[in-house]
């Protein structure tokens, strides 16, 4: 449902901006950081990747801060419906957006086990893959902001292009490390940092549910997933 | 506003202005504390006139007499003044000669004047008391007449002044005055009659009055609706209770007395037209006083399930009292000083025995002030003043009475 | 506004359960005195246990008679309309709750249903208010009675000027409700009881009633309506002259009652409304714009003057 006009109490809508803003920008800070492990995963980048390790720190920070003033506003303020489900998202995309900036700093540390590898063909979509990812937590935290329900929507759907990025990256590697064991440490780090990015698509779509749910109050139902590797493979 | 320089609270200027305001207040409290210490003076003034001059009408003159029974022309049998007939024996025994002849032997010529009426009646009362007293020669102390009373008080003439100067005198407390009613004689008369005749009048004036001025007053403001007839009843009601009283006399005399054929001077007729004077003022204040009983009473006795009879007289009625009693002790207070309405419908008869129902002759105490003070005899002046006192303590317990009543029923809510 | 999202909540139902609720859904969206499908939240797994509604299969709405009903009810003061046509079902083991800004007609229409606007003259309702199937303006019901039926607690705690023993019996009384002293004062006894004051008046029951306390006076008019054996109790913001610790007190007391009387509160106060009632509805500008499930009105309302005035964006 959209909102008409302010609150009457001016400070109750600077609360929630000031929260919107927390959220904003610790997107803003979780999709840097994944874009910047991926550039120096690709250009071994140590000193980048080193940096984006201690950025991480910040995005910790920035969660307890928007913990703090979620609870700090729901004692005040006693927000009811909208607001309500807006303040109890806020918290829970924090969480979110903070367990995201984690896997960025996961594949940073990964960066220096991988400096030596070839140019594989999984390492050159990789970035490719990021870069969706990244654009779906970006879009999807801008769908927050905007409470744009059918923006979140859409997000779910890209999910889909990311999957399925990881299920070929994920047989592509399989293959190498059948063909020559020596392959298999590096590949199995490549492994993770694929999985860490879908990880990532996931996540940006678990916030689009949220975000779905604050702007109209109701659940989405079972979302169509992609197949995933696992499945296909039983079947 | 914000361009304003701020507030300089300790300049010159502003502290001037300040004084101001407090000489203002103070001028204020002055003439406040003026006008009430002139109300009061006046007061005083009029509270000390009449006690100085009222208090000798409580009291009598008293000359000491030697009677000689035996010797005396009394021709009075004893044995008549034990039955029932001694008034009668009292009165055809010639008391008064023989009195006057005993004075005159006393205190010269002239000394027939220090008795009177009071002098004869008191021996009377004697005699019946102890007829034995017919027999002997005794001493008596008699009330003196109304001039040796006025010239005992230092008021009379000189002659009589000095006649009672030679005499053994005492001043003595007047029981009569209490207990007596209207006479010619100022020495025997009493105020009681007129007394006896206002408390009956009153009387009939609250039993009407305050009955149907309560009622009324709650039909109004409570059941009556509200239309161009109620406001104009209303209107009606605010004016009558502003009309001169006379006129309410001539409306009594024309009504009660010319078509209703009402027996003349009784309390019954003095007690209608009071209370059509009354009624008007007990029906305004009885609107005020249930008015400005809240609706929030009314509306959690509605809520409980009470009608609208049960509201009014369970809860309405008691809330309003103290100020329907306020009403009616102001109404009673104008009531019991009337006199013009009831000059008009004839209570100003020389009534000499206190009224025995409410359909008897009566006088009340203020037209028994005016009619002493019309009087030529001096010993009436002192008198006026005493009745008037009476009437001033009167109207001062049937107030105390109301205002009693009031405290009582007044509740908090 | 709200229909964008409400008419499509599931982008590509993929089970039964919930193409079933969404076509629920879009059949009942209309009036909003028809209570919402409680089937909708279930489908997906969510139970509205929260707020203390003890009926999360929420059948019971449509199964139970209402206690009383209230159709097209309009109220003239004059020329001027102050409610222009409400519908509403009040049961008796919730508590309904009325919200909405000053001046929209809550506080009319809870006066409605005892007939309190009866005695202001220049106030006209139409319409038709029912009790147990009876209409309550029919020249069959005596209002005198219908008022001990419904019993109404006022804003401002009204205590009689009398004792406290007198307040509580003044309603037996008159209504011939016990026969001698003995049963007037069990009637006394627990009608304090039940409201919470028993044990704080039982030694004063001579002194005057307002000598207690707000909140004790208020629970004082509470007693003093139980005590006719009213079938509802109607409140008119019952706390907003009362300090919070009385207030809690009353809410305490109106759980408590809750299950014994079908209350109806009036409350300025939304948190309250949410602590205290099952059932909620809005009132603005005359007319009743919501009427639904507590929870779901305090966490999903479907109207947007509804969402505007809880969120505090009124004004």
């Amino acid at each position: 449902m959209a909102t008409t006009g302010g609150h009457t109490i001016k400070a109750f809508d600077d609360d929630l901006d000031r929260l919107r803003a927390l959220i904003s920008e610790m997107g803003g800070l979780a999709e840097h950081n994944i874009r910047e492990s991926m550039r120096c995963l690709v250009e071994r980048d140590l000193e980048g990747a080193k940096n984006v390790v201690e950025e991480d720190r910040k995005l910790d920070a920035l969660e307890i801060e928007t913990e703090r003033r979620a609870v700090r506003l729901i004692a005040l303020r006693a927000p009811m419906a909208g607001d309500l489900r807006d303040v109890v998202a806020a918290l829970k995309i924090s969480s979110v957006v903070e367990r995201i900036g984690d896997y960025a700093k996961n594949i940073a540390k990964r960066v220096p086990l991988l400096t030596d590898i070839g140019n594989v063909e999984p390492l050159s979509v990789m970035p490719e893959m990021a870069r969706i990812a990244t654009e779906m937590v970006h879009d999807v935290l801008t769908a927050f902001v905007e409470r744009d329900a059918e923006s979140a929507l859409r997000v779910i759907e890209r999910d889909r292009k990311v999957d399925d990025f990881y299920n070929s990256i994920f047989r592509t590697l399989l293959t190498y490390m059948m063909e020559n064991p020596h392959n298999i440490t590096q590949s199995t780090h490549l492994l993770f940092v694929a999985k860490n990015v879908e990880r990532v698509g996931d996540h940006a779509t678990n916030i689009a549910e949220m975000v779905y749910y604050a702007a109209t109050g109701d659940y989405l139902g079972d979302r169509p997933k992609g197949s995933d590797a696992i499945e296909a493979d039983a079947r | 506003m914000n361009s304003r320089a701020p507030t300089r609270w300790t300049d010159g200027s502003m502290e001037r202005l300040v004084a101001k305001r407090y000489a203002a207040e103070r001028r204020f409290k002055f003439f406040g504390l003026a006008a009430v210490s002139l109300s009061m003076a006046f007061l005083a003034f009029l509270l000390i006139t009449m006690a100085w001059k009222g208090a000798g009408g409580f009291t009598r003159t008293e000359v000491k007499l030697s009677v000689d029974f035996p010797r005396s022309d009394l021709i009075l049998d004893p044995a008549a003044l034990k039955g029932p007939e001694s008034a009668k024996a009292i009165g055809a025994a010639g008391l008064d000669i023989m009195l006057e002849q005993a004075a005159v032997a006393q205190f010269g010529q002239g000394g027939g004047e220090l008795l009177g009426g009071a002098s004869v009646r008191t021996l009377g009362e004697r005699l019946i008391e102890d007829p034995d007293l017919l027999t002997r020669r005794v001493d008596l102390w008699l009330p003196a007449s109304s001039k040796a009373d006025v010239a005992g008080k230092g008021d009379g003439d000189p002659a009589i002044e000095a006649l009672l100067a030679k005499t053994d005198h005492r001043r003595r407390l007047n029981p009569t005055f209490l207990t007596s009613s209207d006479a010619t004689d100022a020495s025997v008369v009493g105020i009681w009659g007129a007394l006896k005749g206002t408390f009956l009048t009153i009387l009939v004036t609250m039993l009407l009055a305050f009955p149907i001025g309560v009622l009324s007053a709650l039909y109004l403001e409570e059941f009556a609706p509200r239309n161009r007839w109620t406001d104009l009843i209303e209107v009606s009601i605010n004016n009558l209770a502003a009309v001169p009283s006379i006129i309410f006399g001539l409306l009594g005399l024309a009504v009660f007395l010319n078509f209703m054929d009402l027996p003349r001077s009784a309390p019954l007729v003095g007690g209608l037209t009071l209370a059509l004077m009354t009624m008007p003022v007990i029906v305004i204040a009885g609107r005020n006083a249930i008015t400005s009983v809240p609706p929030s009473i009314r509306d959690a006795a509605l809520a409980v399930g009470a009608s609208k009879m049960q509201v009014v007289f369970h809860h309405v009625l008691p809330l309003a009292l103290p100020g329907i009693l306020t009403g009616t002790i102001i109404g009673m207070a104008r009531a019991l000083g009337e006199t013009a309405p009831l000059l008009m419908i004839g209570m100003r008869a020389f009534i000499a025995s206190p009224p025995g129902s409410i359909t008897e002759p009566a006088t009340v105490l203020p037209v028994q002030i005016f009619l002493w003070s019309d009087e030529v005899d001096r010993g009436f002046v002192e008198k006026t003043s005493a009745a008037i006192i009476v009437l001033l303590i009167f109207m001062l317990l049937m107030n105390g009475l109301a205002i009693y009543l009031r405290n009582r029923f007044e509740q908090r809510w | 506004m709200n229909d964008k999202t409400n008419l499509t909540p599931n982008p590509a139902p993929s089970t039964a359960i919930a193409a079933a609720a969404a076509k629920d859904q879009r059949e009942t969206m209309g009036g909003p005195v028809v209570p919402e499908p409680e089937t909708k939240a279930d489908s997906m797994g969510v139970h509205a246990t929260v707020f203390n509604d003890p009926d999360p299969s929420g059948s019971i709405d449509q199964d139970r008679t209402p206690k009383m009903t209230a159709r097209d009810i309009h109220v003239f003061y004059g020329d001027k309309e102050a409610l222009k046509g409400v519908d509403i079902d009040i049961h008796d083991d919730k508590v309904t709750a009325f919200i909405g800004p000053s001046g929209c007609g809550k506080s009319t229409f809870l006066r409605c249903l005892n007939r309190m606007n009866d005695t202001i003259p220049a106030a006209r309702v139409t319409g038709t208010i029912e009790l147990d199937g009876e209409n309550i303006n029919s020249a069959r019901m005596d209002v005198v009675q219908l008022r001990a039926r419904v019993g109404m607690v006022f804003q401002k705690p009204n205590p009689f000027p009398k004792s406290i023993y007198e307040n509580v019996a003044y309603g037996p009384r008159i209504h011939g409700l016990a026969q001698g002293k003995t049963e007037l004062d069990e009637i006394v006894e627990k009608s304090l009881r039940r409201a919470g004051l028993w044990d704080e008046a039982k030694d004063r029951l001579d002194e005057s009633g307002t000598a207690l306390s707000g909140g004790q006076q208020q629970r004082l008019c509470i007693a003093r309506a139980i005590a006719v054996d009213p079938e509802v109790i109607l409140m008119d913001e019952p706390c907003s002259a009362l300090d919070p610790i009385a207030t809690a007190k009353i809410e305490e007391l109106i759980h408590e009652l809750r299950g014994r009387y079908a209350i109806t509160i009036v409350t300025h106060n939304m948190q309250q409304a949410a602590r205290v009632s099952q059932r909620t509805a809005f009132f603005h500008l005359g007319e009743m714009v919501e009427y639904g499930k507590t929870s779901e009105i305090f966490t999903n309302p479907r109207e947007q003057r509804t969402q505007d005035y809880i969120t505090g964006r009124y004004g």
